[in-house]
């Protein structure tokens, strides 16, 4: 059963996702981060879905179960489109674009495969645990590639700030994402542990909300600064 | 095994994006100036901004009405103030250099809480001039 709580929490993401989508229209913003948005209004339809499921069926459905999970990874694999994207932002000038596309794409296939192959000798107790673990691979992946990202965008002193902050935030994201299904991986009887995700997916349309709402296009932050007090 | 792995991982890149995160919105706060009004309420204009101000700029933050707009961040860096309290608390008797990095890292939460305030201000100061003609 859904409390209070649960419908702010769904309704703080859908107004942030449906935000970042108008705005990106209104400001002429939808193009030059084409994967990003298209990923938050991809996100949005899924909250429209996630809610039509839940009045429908109910939260104990199996049809919301399977429409929550199944959307879910999905979305994950439009967000690693996204990840692609600031990729191509962030290594622009070096003409790397073909690469970066088959390098995720090959990576993408690859986490497929692992988590097909884990499932597989598993086999007794499928559904549950295959959610649970290719979820947590694919986040993981996730988290991994926005590391390497963060990493260049140091390396290649980025200056942008609008960027800068889009690849934490996707950080931030994904390696929550990643411990809690990891975490529900290990303790699978821990219910508390299900009312996170929701929370974890407000976060990535409020961070990139504000991001291109206060941050200017050509707002410039001293990430030579920033590296070298990381490393102090 | 894997799954303990990734939760380990997981975290400490949580970690690592949540502070730099934090720094890069300090950072941009960084460069705001701060008005007279402001230096003038929070009693910070013959001195600069101390670590320890951080607590009671909020209460003020706190007191304006909200923009709508930074409530996410404050809360964020809010947190990550109390992560330097506790890494400083924790660690600090490890190494002065430690201290050094935190107080410093305080100093510009304090100067981030200051400038959310001189924006509150701002937009309180908006309010009021939007409503003053309907008065009249």
């Amino acid at each position: 059963m859904l409390g209070p709580l649960n419908y702010i929490i769904w309704l703080v993401a859908f107004l942030a996702e449906g935000y970042v989508v108008v705005r990106a229209f209104a400001q002429n913003d939808f193009l030059p981060y084409f994967s990003l948005n298209f990923y938050m209004f991809a996100v949005a339809l899924a909250s429209v879905g996630e809610y039509y499921y839940l009045q429908r069926f109910g939260f104990a459905s199996v049809q919301y179960y399977y429409f929550y999970y199944y959307s879910d990874f999905l979305l994950t694999v439009f967000l690693f489109f996204a990840v692609t994207g600031l990729y191509e932002h962030v290594f622009r000038e070096m003409k790397l674009s073909q690469y970066i596309r088959v390098g995720a794409g090959l990576l993408l296939v690859a986490t497929a495969a692992f988590s097909y192959l884990v499932v597989l000798q598993h086999k007794g107790h499928l559904t549950g645990r295959f959610v649970v673990e290719l979820g947590q691979n694919l986040y993981f992946v996730g988290v991994v590639l926005t590391y390497l990202l963060w990493g260049a965008v140091l390396k290649l002193r980025e200056t942008r700030a609008r960027l800068v902050q889009l690849v934490l935030a996707l950080g931030i994201y994904f390696s929550a994402s990643a411990a809690t299904y990891a975490l529900r991986n290990l303790f699978t009887g821990l219910e508390f542990l299900k009312i996170i995700p929701p929370v974890v997916n407000t976060w990535l349309p409020l961070a990139w909300a504000y991001t291109f709402t206060k941050v200017p296009e050509d707002a410039r932050l001293a990430t030579a600064r920033l590296a070298a007090r990381l490393s102090r | 095994m894997i799954a303990a792995l990734i939760v380990v991982i997981s975290l400490a890149a949580l970690l690592q994006f949540f502070i730099s995160y934090c720094r890069s919105l300090l950072a941009a706060y960084g460069k705001v100036e701060l008005s007279e009004q402001v230096r003038e309420i929070t009693g910070l204009e013959k001195q600069p901004v101390t670590g320890e101000e951080f607590k009671r700029v909020l209460q003020l933050v706190r007191l304006c009405p909200d923009r709508g707009d930074d409530g996410v961040q404050i809360r964020l860096v809010g947190t990550y103030y109390s992560l330097l309290d506790l890494v400083r608390a924790m660690m600090g008797w490890l190494s002065p250099a430690i201290t050094g990095w935190a107080d410093q890292e305080r100093q510009s939460c304090s100067y981030f809480a200051a400038v959310a305030l001189d924006r509150r201000i701002m937009h309180s100061r908006d309010l009021l001039a939007q409503q003053m003609p309907d008065r009249v």
